[in-house]
């Protein structure tokens, strides 16, 4: 809502400064967006009257005027605008004067002949942005007035960012209530007098819909003249409020919509066949809009229509065909009341925005139609004349005002403050509630311009609002003591970030949308949750995986040249899902998950150190590290991602917990990296439980360390012969560590050799040699089942 | 004996051992003078021939001189270990200006960082954290918290939707607009475990979450990230409402050079409402009021949605923009910059 201040100090007048005003407007909810003069500053620009216009004898485009600037003798100016004559009154900047650009007004002699000023266009005055000659002033302006006091050019223009539970605030006559009530200033509303019926013509109108039009009203006005020009104090008020002028009629129109926050509509009479037809839109029915948009319509929509079909969308815009023309004498004035609940959400499923459908379907007063008629004809009978007939109001049903209790003592509570009683009832006096004092409360009928006062709380937001929210103190909260649950089987999520940190890793945050393709390259998912309405076409779907956000930054940092890159993320992933899950939305699945990149060397690189790019076991340890108790295993899977021989299922508690592998050359490749990645992705839910630790003995007895060295057939994954150890292990086994791998020299083509280390105690006694012997060739015959031979 | 002068022997020793420059050598010295065939063992050997009643007196002057070298040959022993020390020292000591080895820290994604001190903080008031999914019904996103279909409220919203399975747009089910609904589900819980009538434990919940809006420029993402905040009890107020979110700002900003007012707005969800501004006492955006938080009385048809009593109980509840907390508290100018995922700019949030 734009508005100019002066305007709005017609209707009230506080004693406070502009900033205060903005300040107050601010701080009671109506807050200023904007705010600023409606011209820059100059000086020195009064009204000059051209008395004299002669060619300049040098010069064919520029003329030599004499000008009356209100100083008895005239003035001599060269001017070279293409519109100066004869008897105009035009911005003269009299030397001294500074305009806009810091452009100064001196005496000076162009081509040969002494000019004392300069008339100006409104573009040089910062006026316009563009103008086409002279500034043509009110031909009633007296010469030698300054041109800021006779266009009030020192007025400001204010721009309100609304709420949606204040459209009463959308018109000056509601925002001067407001200021009212804030600062104790009675209101001026201008006199509307009801003007007399001087005909009996009216236009039948039938009310088919109460669900849509809950009152109606209008009045024909005869004979008027359509081209009558607005005056110039009208177009000089829209346009502070952001409206042009179009014409007499509908400047009108909106005048009374900014005025009273009475939205209305003029139609061309003659254009109207027969009477009117309030109804819901028929199927498929069309309309062509002012302007000529043509829409399709259903019963959705509410419809002004006669007898040859729809005339107008009811509450939002006027049609084209019933417009008010050039040539328009007879029109019909309505306005009325449409029901918010008839009108909300009708504009976006047209794509339309106008001021008449924000006002509806927000709430207008229901009780000032005939008031907002009446004013509107006093000002067509003003500017353009006509005979008016009477004034038909129909009311079909009009929004039950339910009475709201606010007790004193509630409002108190909630609020944290003691207003009196009769502090309280005054802010409703003053908001124009008239409030019933009941019991220990107050009872007010919410007033037809407001649509936001149905609970007691919208009443106990209204004393907040007039006390001031910064009248309210900061208190200390008042709540009981509870101790807060801290569970030690569960891990924090921040816990895991900061491992990954600590080793090395840097967060990112990607979006949760991604292209197609990468759902398609990245997890083989044809069916990924798509957007209705994306914004754009890269990021169409939700993510299933965390990859392919990874490998991007991925992409943007070799960009940028980056040697290594060592990154996680953490985020929900979406897909699809056929059992809901508790706490979720049906038919989706909401995974929140863990996932990391490392690309280029182990460790950055340093002197001192040899370099070498990290491999899956590099990141692989990482994982290790990321599980606190129970136990992580990797089991070879083929993954879309990835390279499939080194990609492997992450297994915690044998529970899929994630997948971790070397980025797939295919994907090396399509997304030009350098080299490959490794990367892993985790099940945030199935990491965090952990258990409690549950003491057990220390042994006191010395520890016997034993290293055995078998060949294997190279197939054969070392986790299967460590399992095989430890099923029903030796009750003095402690541990079991790989300390190589080898293949080559000495070890037959296609096998490997193994050495472990086997940490052997006894809980009860020193191991004695014997039962070392014994439970080492235990351990490899266990190894000899699954296929290994002792190394010699 | 009266050849053994002990002066000159022992000043000849002295000089002997300052030209001694290893431990071998030393030895080869101790050896000339008090070796097997030594000066000054001769010289006690020599002591046989002297007559009995001077070999007494002859043998305590050899036996002091004796004990004199050898305590010049350890000072001297001595003094050459210490040099040779010394320069093994020397020889060891390093650059101790080269840069240390091994994995260097990563870090916290500068929003992550903000997000766990508005946890601490609130947590420190008792607050706990509560989630909620992104992938969300109308009914928990709007409808739940007082706001029903076509509400103009919705237009201030851009709401991401979603296609079915056959690609037909589902009306009910969107990507959430603000983590609003956390609260809404969060009190259906709590009554179910508890009812929500007299004997109700507070609710006191933070719930930071990403969400969606259909925007995308500086200062907008399609994705970002809000806090929630909800106080349900039997003694809150908005002034207190406004002592808990002067004091978490002053405490996150770490200033008390710090203006905070509460102006009225409006939401759906909550009765009173107000937006809070800061304005900062010093730096570059010093003195103009920035929006940082929206906050209000929870709206009583909230409340009762959830089964909760609002004559008994009361509650506050905000919404704050973590990611716009991060820009003022960092210096951070534009948006974009949190999800680019460019090293050069998270590397300056590892400290």
């Amino acid at each position: 809502m734009k508005f100019s201040e002066s305007w709005l100090r017609q209707f009230v007048n506080p004693d406070l400064s502009s900033e205060a005003l903005a300040e107050l407007l601010t701080m009671a909810g109506l807050e200023v967006e904007a705010r600023g003069p409606v011209a820059p500053p100059f000086n020195n620009v009064v009204v000059g009257h051209v008395l004299s216009v002669t060619k300049h004898p040098d010069a064919d485009r520029l003329n030599v005027c004499e000008v009356d600037a209100g100083e008895g003798a005239p003035r001599q100016i060269v001017c070279g605008a293409s519109n100066v004559s004869v008897g105009l009154k035009v911005p003269c900047a009299l030397p001294g004067a500074v305009l806009p650009g810091d452009f100064k007004i001196k005496e000076a002699k162009v081509r040969g002949v002494p000019s004392a000023g300069m008339l100006c266009a409104a573009v040089e005055l910062g006026m316009a942005k563009e103008s086409d000659g002279l500034m043509i002033l009110d031909a009633d302006a007296k010469p030698g007035t300054p041109l800021r006091d006779l266009l009030g050019l020192d007025d400001i223009c204010i721009e309100l960012k609304l709420t949606p539970n204040r459209p009463d605030c959308l018109g000056l006559l509601g925002l001067a209530r407001e200021v009212s009530a804030l600062t104790n200033t009675p209101v001026k509303a201008p006199e509307i007098k009801a003007v007399a019926a001087s005909h009996e013509q009216t236009l039948p109108v039938s009310i088919e819909a109460a669900d849509l039009c809950g009152r109606f009203t209008g009045r024909i006005i005869k004979g008027v003249n359509a081209k009558a020009q607005t005056p110039a104090w009208m177009v000089q008020a829209l346009e502070r409020c952001g409206l042009r002028s179009i014409s007499a009629l509908v400047d009108i129109s909106n005048y009374v919509m900014l005025e009273l926050n009475r939205p209305n509509h003029v139609f061309d009479l003659d254009s109207v066949q027969q009477g009117l037809t309030v109804r819901w839109a028929r199927p498929a029915e069309q309309l062509t809009l002012l302007g000529g948009n043509d829409v399709t319509l259903d019963q959705r929509y509410g419809v002004i229509a006669d007898a040859n079909g729809t005339i107008s969308l009811a509450g939002i815009m006027g049609g084209e065909r019933t417009a008010c023309t050039d040539q328009t004498k007879d029109v019909f004035v309505e306005a009325a009341y449409w029901l918010p609940s008839a009108i909300q959400g009708r504009s976006r499923w047209l794509t339309l925005s106008t001021d008449a459908g924000h006002r509806f379907e927000r709430g207008v007063d229901f009780a000032d139609t005939v008031t907002g008629v009446e004013r509107i004809t006093q000002l067509i009978r003003d500017i353009c004349g006509g005979e008016a007939g009477p004034v038909v109001d129909q009311v079909t049903a009009l929004p039950e005002r339910k009475p709201v209790t606010a007790r004193f003592s509630r409002i108190r509570q909630v609020l944290g403050i003691a207003p009196s009683d009769t502090d309280i009832k005054a802010i409703f006096e003053r908001l124009g509630f008239q409030p019933k004092v009941v019991d220990a409360g107050v009872v007010i009928v919410p007033p037809s311009w407001r649509h936001d006062l149905e609970i007691e709380e919208d009443l106990i937001e209204e004393v907040a609002r007039v006390i001031g929210y910064d009248h309210i103190p900061a208190k200390p909260p008042v709540g009981p003591m509870v101790m807060q649950a801290q569970t030690e089987t569960q891990r924090p999520l921040g816990a895991l970030r900061d491992t990954l940190v600590e080793r090395g890793y840097q967060e990112v945050i990607n979006l949760a949308f991604t292209p197609e393709s990468w759902e398609k390259d990245f997890a083989a998912n044809a069916t990924p949750v798509e957007l209705a309405n994306p914004i754009a076409s890269h990021l169409s779907v939700m993510r299933s995986t965390l990859i392919g956000g990874l490998i991007n930054t991925l992409i943007h940092n070799q960009r940028r040249r980056q040697p290594r890159l060592q990154i996680f993320e953490t985020g929900r992933v979406f897909e699809r899902a056929s059992t809901p899950k508790a706490g979720e939305v049906d038919g989706y699945c909401q995974t929140l998950r863990l996932g990391g990149l490392v690309w280029g060397a182990v460790i950055p690189e340093q002197w001192g150190t040899k370099t070498r790019a990290a491999d899956f076991f590099d990141v692989k340890a990482d994982v290790e590290a990321l599980n606190a108790s129970g136990s992580l295993g990797f089991k070879a899977a083929v993954h879309p991602a990835f390279h499939p021989g080194r990609s492997a299922r992450v297994l915690r508690d044998g529970q899929l917990a994630g997948w971790l592998g070397e980025l797939h050359p295919r994907w090396v490749q399509h997304y030009a990296l350098e080299s490959a990645p490794i990367l892993f992705e985790l099940d945030i839910d199935i990491l965090t439980p952990t258990r409690l630790p549950i003491y057990t003995p220390v042994s006191s007895f010395p520890l016997v360390l034993r290293d055995l060295a078998v060949v294997v057939d190279a197939a054969i994954p070392v986790q299967q012969l460590i399992d095989s150890l430890w099923q029903d292990a030796p009750e003095v086994l402690r541990a079991v560590d790989l300390f190589d791998q080898y293949q080559g020299k000495g070890v037959p083509e296609g096998a490997k050799s193994l050495a472990f280390r086997f940490t052997l105690q006894d809980t009860q006694a020193t191991l004695e040699d014997q039962k070392v012997d014994a439970v080492m060739s235990q351990l490899l015959e266990r190894l000899t089942a699954v296929g290994a031979t002792l190394r010699s | 004996m009266s050849s053994l002068n002990p002066e000159a022997l022992l000043s000849e020793l002295s000089d002997a051992l300052a030209a001694v420059k290893d431990g071998d050598a030393l030895e080869v010295t101790k050896a000339r003078y008090l070796g097997k065939s030594g000066i000054v063992t001769e010289a006690l050997k020599g002591l046989v021939s002297l007559p009995v009643e001077e070999r007494k007196e002859a043998g305590g002057k050899i036996n002091k001189i004796k004990a004199q070298m050898e305590a010049a040959i350890n000072d001297r022993r001595d003094a050459l270990k210490q040099e040779q020390l010394a320069a093994r020292l020397a020889e060891e000591a390093l650059d101790v200006t080269l840069p240390g080895r091994g994995v260097s820290r990563g870090g916290l994604h500068p929003v992550t960082r903000s997000l766990q001190r508005i946890e601490k903080l609130f947590a420190s008031m008792g607050f706990s954290v509560a989630e909620g999914p992104e992938i969300e019904t109308d009914y928990f996103n709007f409808t739940a918290l007082n706001t029903p279909d076509d509400h103009p409220a919705r237009s201030m919203h851009d709401t991401f939707y979603l296609k079915d399975d056959q690609g037909n747009v589902q009306p009910d089910v969107l990507l959430r607009t603000h983590t609003s609904p956390i609260q809404a589900r969060y009190m259906q819980n709590h009554v179910k475990a508890h009812g929500g009538k007299e004997g109700m434990p507070e609710i006191r919940i933070i719930a930071p979450g990403r969400v969606y809006r259909v925007d995308s420029d500086a200062t907008h993402s399609p994705m970002f990230h809000q806090v929630e905040g909800l106080w349900v009890g039997e003694h809150v107020t908005f002034a207190g409402l406004k002592g808990v979110m002067i004091d978490f700002l002053h405490q996150f900003f770490e200033t008390d050079a710090l203006e905070v007012r509460f102006r009225p707005s409006f939401f759906p969800f909550t009765e009173p409402s107000a937006e809070i501004d800061v304005a900062f006492g010093e730096g570059p955006l010093k003195g103009r009021w920035l929006e940082v938080a929206g906050c209000g009385m929870v709206h009583p048809n909230v409340l009762a949605e959830a089964g909760i009593d609002p004559e008994r109980y009361v509650g506050f509840a905000f919404g704050m923009g973590p990611d716009r907390l991060t820009m003022l508290r960092y210096g951070i100018n534009d948006l974009r910059l949190f999800f680019e995922g460019d090293i050069r700019f998270l590397n300056q949030f590892a400290a």
